[in-house]
């Protein structure tokens, strides 16, 4: 069965004269553990198309379908809901609360899901070992590298064990090796059965995916 | 980790931010707590000084004065008794015992003394339409300021002489006196003597210890057998009121007037009127204040909370991401809000009970302790304060796009 599916997906910001067009119409399908990689000139709808599969973004009409159920059709509460089980986003600024550690970081997640104080702990503890950064749970993001910075956004996306990965551009900001580093693990995720769809500038990490499409002026173009 | 560790973490990362408005909220809850504290000490002041003076509030004829009725010179002036049942069948508040009197100057071996008839508390309760006064006479006197049950009539002291002027007379003969201290000294009579006024045999039932007062001159006998002796009928030169003094202070002295418009009802707080006045002037104070730190401080707040959600948006926008709902957003914020209000209404009781017991001397010259009761109205203020300021930033925080935050720059 099909796990993602997008029909005639329109958004348009803005209105009249000053209306811009984020996506013009977008059909797409995604099968689970699908590697897919998004890439396109700038505004051409990459980071628009990610967040609305990720119900982030209502699209002007269309629909998007996660196992078949039609997301923006779906209660508030249970397409929060949705995000916080299913879904998992990893930032090209890792998006890291600077006052937490590294091991609270990964604990957001899983506190919003409603998971007590010492599974949380257990849970994020795992991640970022498995991330390689068992030695870091008491840094704050101030005090990590860059690329430490983006395994431990990698370790909070993973902490719900969500079925899809959405990444934005997850190695815009960061240095050959730690872009090496990222791209293995998402590969080995993907290994793993999670599907990923990733938006990317980056053709190394492009060539990385199962399958690549180019978005230009808000429409899928190969 | 539960919301509440985010909210204190995130306290302690940006404190800067927070200093000025934790200052104005705690300030001002130190300055509303301060002044309350004296003013509900000078306010006990006043209630025990008035206390003190026995009956607070005379009810005269139209034309007496208040020296009239201490020189026992009314030149005819009188009241009806009715009035007495009048007042009583009011159910006026803050009546905490009353003593109609008839007062008339007498001369005995050659001086003058005040034979001053009274009414007996057992005349309250052989009366079908003053049965209601009975627990007139049981009730803590002048709103319990002072208690002066258990008190020991005969000892020279202060506590004692207020308990002689309010001392219930609970029965008395026909042809019985209770004579004052002076008085039995100048008759040269005592305890079971028998003396006679106006051609009327009386005995002596007791002599009363020394008050200082005009009462230490006065014969006390049965106000019916004075009224007859000296063929008055049913009149009255007074009726002593003890009233409560707050009541007092919130229209009592209004209520008998409305029910007596024929007399003259006055209050003897002449003596107290600084210290009413100072305390006016502190009520008018705090009022004022809570007006300015509701107003600051809510702007205060209201500014940083504003200023937070603008600065953690990208924030918001992430924890909305991970699946935070609107409500759980609303909670972080709602929740910081509290912890503000709780440590700036504790921090604020602290610092106000101390500024009220160490300036408190100085400004009212009275002493003042602790009021605990106050810590929970400063908390409330506090809270009531700091969650209202944050409803709006709030509001914005839980409304916030996560899809224009996160796509911000």
């Amino acid at each position: 069965m099909t796990l993602i599916e997008t029909t005639s997906l329109v958004k348009q910001y803005g209105r009249g004269k000053k209306e811009v067009s984020g996506l013009a119409g977008v059909d797409l399908t995604v099968e689970p553990g699908e590697y897919l990689a998004l890439v396109g000139p700038s505004g051409s709808g990459k980071t628009t198309l990610l967040l609305s599969l990720g119900g982030l973004i209502r699209p002007t009409s269309g629909q998007v379908l996660i196992d078949g159920q039609s997301i923006y059709a779906l209660p508030l509460a249970q397409r929060i809901a949705l995000r916080r089980t299913k879904i998992g986003f990893l930032f090209q600024t890792f998006n890291l609360i600077p006052y937490l550690t590294a091991l609270e970081n990964v604990q957001v997640p899983l506190m919003i899901a409603g998971k007590g104080r010492e599974e949380q702990e257990t849970i994020a503890r795992a991640v970022l070992e498995r991330v390689g950064l068992g030695n870091r749970l008491a840094h704050k993001p101030s005090e990590l590298s860059i690329g430490q910075q983006q395994r431990v956004a990698l370790a909070r996306t993973l902490a719900n064990n969500p079925s899809i990965i959405l990444a934005d551009e997850p190695t815009g900001n960061l240095d050959p090796a730690s872009t090496n580093g990222v791209a293995d693990m998402l590969h080995a995720l993907n290994s793993e059965g999670i599907t990923i769809i990733m938006v990317t500038h980056d053709p190394r990490m492009a060539a990385r995916a199962g399958r690549v499409l180019e978005l230009v002026e808000g429409k899928i173009a190969a | 980790m539960r919301k509440f560790d985010i909210i204190l973490k995130e306290l302690s990362e940006r404190k800067s931010q927070l200093v000025t408005s934790f200052i104005a909220i705690t300030l001002g809850i130190t300055v509303i707590v301060g002044i309350k504290t004296v003013t509900c000490y000078s306010e006990k002041a006043v209630a025990r000084e008035l206390d003190n003076l026995g009956a607070n509030v005379l009810v005269l004829p139209k034309s007496a004065t208040v020296s009239d009725y201490y020189s026992a010179d009314f030149v005819n002036a009188e009241l009806p008794e009715a009035y007495v049942d009048t007042i009583i069948a009011s159910g006026l508040q803050g009546v905490d015992n009353l003593s109609p009197k008839l007062t008339i100057p007498v001369t005995l071996k050659a001086r003058k003394f005040i034979l001053t008839g009274i009414l007996p508390k057992n005349e309250f309760n052989s009366k079908p339409a003053w049965q209601i006064t009975g627990d007139i006479f049981t009730r803590p006197m002048g709103c319990g300021a002072v208690n002066v049950r258990g008190a020991k009539i005969g000892d020279d002291t202060a506590l004692d002489k207020t308990a002689v002027r309010k001392e219930v007379i609970n029965d008395l003969g026909a042809t019985e006196t209770l004579l004052g201290f002076d008085a039995a000294r100048l008759l040269n009579v005592q305890k079971g003597s028998s003396f006679t006024i106006n051609g009327k045999a009386f005995t002596v039932r007791r002599v009363l210890p020394p008050t200082g007062t005009v009462d230490d001159a006065r014969i006390f006998a049965h106000l019916h057998t004075v009224q007859e002796l000296y063929g008055k009928g049913r009149v009255l030169s007074a009726i002593e009121v003890v009233g409560c003094c707050k009541e007092i202070a919130r229209g009592l002295i209004d209520g008998l007037n409305t029910l007596m418009p024929d007399a003259r009802v006055v209050t003897i707080s002449q003596i107290t009127s600084t210290q009413q006045r100072t305390n006016a002037m502190m009520a008018q104070f705090s009022l004022i204040f809570l007006v300015i730190i509701v107003l600051v401080g809510a702007v205060s707040i209201a500014n940083y909370m504003f200023a937070n959600v603008q600065e953690r948006r990208r924030e918001i926008g992430t924890f909305i991401a991970l699946g935070m709902s609107p409500r759980q957003v609303l909670a972080i914020f709602y929740g910081k809000a509290l912890l503000l209000g709780v440590v700036g209404g504790l921090v604020g009781y602290g610092l106000g009970t101390v500024l009220a017991i160490g300036l408190g001397p100085q400004i009212a010259h009275i002493p003042v302790l602790p009021m605990p009761a106050l810590l929970g109205w400063a908390l409330a203020i506090s809270m009531a304060i700091t969650l209202v300021a944050t409803a709006i930033p709030a509001r914005n925080a839980a409304g916030l796009d996560p899809a224009t935050t996160l796509m911000e720059g």
